[in-house]
């Protein structure tokens, strides 16, 4: 997020997409609530499904999925149209607005009615609203970018907010939310093929220099690793001989997962360290026990790039070990004195070589955690990015053209299924599926669908009913409800029992190497 | 001219931002004035009374927490008056309904009510004692509700309203019929409610109690360790509160961003996973189809034989690694470097882009 979450209640208006922000993150959904309830915020939410947070929505637009990039072009061409764009901040802190208008200049209202069926009336107030604002905010989450054309639509929405200057300031910004309490500090460390920690080039000769000087080692590649969606398919056709997984089950969350299990099962060898015994935990040659965020020290970077402390609460079951301890010691018996006397240690090495990190320390975070980046010791954080100006010096507009998503609907799949989470569950639900009181709430699978669809395929409510796509099928329980709109019908993917990713689609954004799970075509039969 | 922004409380001169309510200005300077309904950043209610404060001129006491603090105005938070009617609530708390059962309620140690009898000493049953109307309701997973604690001080829906906006709940039947409903008095279960916990954590008292309640350590036994939510990226600020090596309970922090005591229902109930018994205790290691248990060091050595063994035949391009989006930071430091130091492969990655 370039906002701290506190600032959605300083927001004038907030545009939210991609997001069912009461399931997922339901404590900033309070906020938004909160915001709009009593401090006047207005917010429009853009989403093909019917969520909570459209009750609270000046506006609720409703493109078709996969069709962000159009709508929001429609937005630009609106605010650029009628002269509600912010020029001062344009003129003095981006570069190639030329390019920007001119690849909306096509994108009238009539246009990306057609593309989305949002109504051109509708697309045109948004647009006023947004612009008119003397702060807004966007919010996003996957629903933005699990799709072919996720990179796009992430720049798609950078360029609405530079657009209008609403960047750099307090209750602005483009925030995305993550999903997994330490997605940001897992990229953070460098858990990418790309960088090392703080998004430093691993290509970059100066980086390499400095890491094998810290490390005390020679030799550290600096060619471009592979992303988990190559991996797998590299898995299946022998290029990847080995894969040591540490606490993923990529078998439930990974997209079209009967090919990930046929690829992990082409390995030489696999490692699994995990809490739990997990799907891809049983086809794993070797398997590790971990402890889990009760057991032991530690940060995690939230969704607004504040480093806050685990702390052990309790002893861990048995033997198992803390995911450091055990790595330190592979890495010992294979030759590398990798030696931590504790995670504040691995933390003081992690601040040497991560400019972002250079100035946190525990002693810093004991009561409170600091937004990076925090280079020095005396330096407060940073809860606002881009004040004075962006990473890159100026902003860039990225023309960006509309790519509809991959898979199309026809006569024999006809409907489109997006995938997500429910409230009482959390990812492949290995943890939560754990509570006897959560999984009372939850207890299975379902498909959610508009009563329409369901008249019209045949299927009764609470009848099970036979999902498939061009990859797979399953079964669930149909759920008849007011969130879902005609046409489009969705599935929760915590359940092993009735996998929603048997069905969905691999195709991969070109960029990110994002799996489109929140489009592919289905049919429903009783 | 306009009058200096100047109230005088037990004699002392403080300055106040005109609105600012009494019991706000006594606050910020550490002059205590019990509360009971009252909610930091909810609208006051002045529905309890604990309160009350002289206000020199005043005909009767005022409720510190809804009277604007003024120029010049004089208070006293502290007195024999005062204490008089403080006691008079608190005594009528204490009949109306079932306090006497301190010794058996989870809240013990926990409760505010218990506190301010504590401090202006009040025993139960100087009134006679009133019968609650309401049956106690646990047709839920998440939340027993008991009704003959309830002082229906209307924290929980604030808290449901105003903090967390769901909207569950509300006061019903007013009067000495006055009970907390969810629309047209359905059980929670079958309500808006969607057992975030917000009002059990507000409740001044036992009325509102995690379902396990019985079967878990009381809060004020526990020892209470700091940390931050395992679920999604919100990253809230928790409280676990542990005793004999287990997590009994989860409550938010209260002082500290981003959710300032605020949870929702997996981060203040999902702590099952962490005592349960599938959890893995020690190394496995497959063999013929099947796994079987083995020392660290068996595991740790072949797994390092292995991991050398197809990189010296293969190129330390054929090993991957993913690491984690739910371990910690210092976790997934050492996973990347072990994967680039060690390995000397780039092939790290983690799950966030599924
Ligand atoms: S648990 Fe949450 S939603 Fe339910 S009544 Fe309490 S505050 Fe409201
Ligand atoms: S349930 Fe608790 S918080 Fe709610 S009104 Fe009763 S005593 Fe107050
Ligand atoms: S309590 Fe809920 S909203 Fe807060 S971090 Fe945990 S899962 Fe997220």
């Amino acid at each position: 997020m370039t906002n701290p979450i506190a600032d959605m209640e300083k927001a004038e208006v907030i545009l939210l997409t991609g997001t069912n922000t009461t399931e997922n993150h339901p404590v900033i959904a309070a906020y938004i609530k909160r915001a709009v309830q009593f401090k006047g915020t207005k917010l429009i939410v853009v989403d093909p499904r019917r969520i909570k947070m459209a009750a609270f929505a000046e506006q609720w637009l409703r493109p078709y999925p996969g069709t962000d990039v159009a709508w929001l072009n429609g937005l630009m061409h609106v605010i650029i149209k009628e002269n509600l764009h912010d020029k001062e901040f344009i003129a003095n802190r981006c570069e190639d607005f030329e390019a920007l208008a001119k690849s909306v200049e096509a994108f009238t209202p009539e246009y990306v009615q057609n593309l989305t069926g949002i109504p051109a009336q509708d697309l045109i107030q948004a647009a006023r609203l947004y612009a008119g604002a003397k702060v807004a905010s966007i919010v996003y989450c996957m629903g933005i970018t699990q799709h072919v054309s996720g990179t796009d639509n992430v720049k798609a929405l950078a360029n609405l907010a530079m657009l209008c200057g609403h960047l750099g300031v307090e209750g602005g910004g483009v925030n995305p939310l993550r999903g997994q309490n330490n997605v940001q500090g897992a990229c953070d460390m460098g858990g990418l093929p790309n960088v090392f920690t703080g998004y430093q080039p691993v290509t970059d000769g100066a980086n390499v220099k400095k890491m094998e000087e810290a490390w005390q080692v020679t030799g550290l590649s600096t060619k471009v690793g592979l992303t988990v969606t190559e991996m797998i398919p590299k898995a299946h056709s022998g290029e990847i001989k080995a894969l040591y997984i540490v606490g993923e089950n990529p078998l439930i969350s990974d997209a079209d997962v009967n090919h990930v299990e046929k690829s992990i099962a082409h390995l030489d060898f696999l490692v699994v360290q995990d809490i739990f015994m997990t799907e891809t935990a049983q086809m794993a040659h070797v398997v590790l026990p971990s402890l889990c965020f009760a057991e032991k020290d530690g940060t995690f970077s939230n969704t607004e790039r504040k480093v806050q402390r685990i702390r052990k609460a309790v002893d861990g079951p048995g033997s198992a070990k803390t995911d450091w301890e055990i790595i330190c010691a592979i890495s010992r018996k294979m030759g590398y004195a990798m030696n931590y006397a504790s995670s504040r240690e691995i933390f003081e090495e992690i601040a040497r070589v991560t400019p972002s990190y250079g100035g946190i320390t525990y002693e810093r975070i004991e009561h409170e955690g600091l937004h990076w980046p925090c280079p020095t010791k005396d330096h407060p954080g940073t809860k606002i990015l881009h004040t004075a100006q962006f990473t890159r010096g100026k902003g860039k507009f990225h023309a960006i053209a509309f790519v509809p998503p991959a898979e199309k609907t026809d006569a024999e799949y006809p409907l489109i299924l997006t995938t997500g989470r429910v409230l009482y569950h959390y990812h492949t639900g290995t943890m939560t599926r754990k509570s006897e009181g959560l999984n009372e709430r939850a207890p299975e699978c379902f498909i959610e669908m508009a009563k329409a669809d369901a008249e019209k395929y045949g299927v009764k409510a609470g009848a099970v009913a036979t999902i498939a796509s061009r990859r797979g099928e399953i079964k669930a329980k149909v759920k008849i409800s007011e969130t879902a709109v005609a046409g489009t019908v969705f599935l929760p993917f915590h359940f092993v029992e009735a996998s929603a990713n048997k069905l969905t689609n691999a195709a991969l954004d070109p960029i990110s190497k994002i799996p489109e799970f929140k489009v592919c075509a289905v049919k429903v039969l009783a | 001219m306009n009058k200096p922004n100047i109230i005088v409380i037990n004699g002392q001169e403080y300055l106040f931002t005109p609105g600012e309510t009494i019991l706000t200005v006594a606050r910020r300077n550490n002059v205590d004035i019990p509360t009971l309904c009252h909610m930091k950043n909810a609208t006051p209610t002045g529905a309890c009374r604990m309160c009350v404060v002289e206000v020199q001129g005043a005909r009767s006491l005022m409720a510190a927490c809804t009277v604007p603090a003024g120029p010049n105005m004089v208070v006293r938070t502290e007195s024999e008056l005062i204490a008089k009617a403080r006691r008079m609530i608190i005594e009528l708390m204490l009949t109306s309904g079932n306090h006497e059962d301190c010794l058996v309620c989870p809240a013990t140690g926990d409760c505010r009510l218990q506190e301010l009898a504590y401090k202006y000493q009040i025993k139960a049953g100087r009134f006679p004692k009133t019968k609650s109307r309401y049956d106690l309701e646990a047709v839920n997973p998440f939340i027993i509700r008991n009704f003959s604690k309830c002082l229906a001080c209307g924290r929980c829906v604030q808290a449901c309203n105003e903090v967390q906006v769901n909207t569950a709940i509300d006061f019903g039947y007013r009067g000495a019929r006055t009970k907390i409903i969810t629309k047209g008095d359905r059980t929670l279960k079958d309500s808006d409610c969607v057992f975030c916990g917000e009002c059990i954590q507000v409740c001044p008292v036992g009325a509102l109690i995690p379902k396990d309640a019985y079967k878990k350590a009381r809060i004020c036994d526990t020892k209470s360790v700091r940390s931050t939510c395992t679920y999604c990226g919100v990253g809230c600020q928790v409280n676990l509160h542990v005793k004999n090596n287990e997590v009994q309970h989860i409550t938010g922090r209260g002082d500290a961003a981003p959710n300032f005591g605020s949870l929702c229902v997996k981060g203040r109930f999902g702590f099952d996973f962490i005592a349960a018994k599938e959890r893995l205790k020690t190394p496995l290691i497959k063999e013929n189809g099947a796994f079987r248990e083995a020392s660290w060091d068996e595991a740790i050595g072949l797994v390092a034989e292995r991991l050398s063994a197809i990189k010296a035949k293969h190129g330390a391009d054929s090993l991957g690694v993913l690491t984690s989006a739910r371990i910690s930071n210092e976790e997934n430091y050492v996973v990347q470097k072990f994967a680039r130091a060690v390995l000397k492969t780039n092939n790290v990655d983690h799950c966030a882009r599924l």
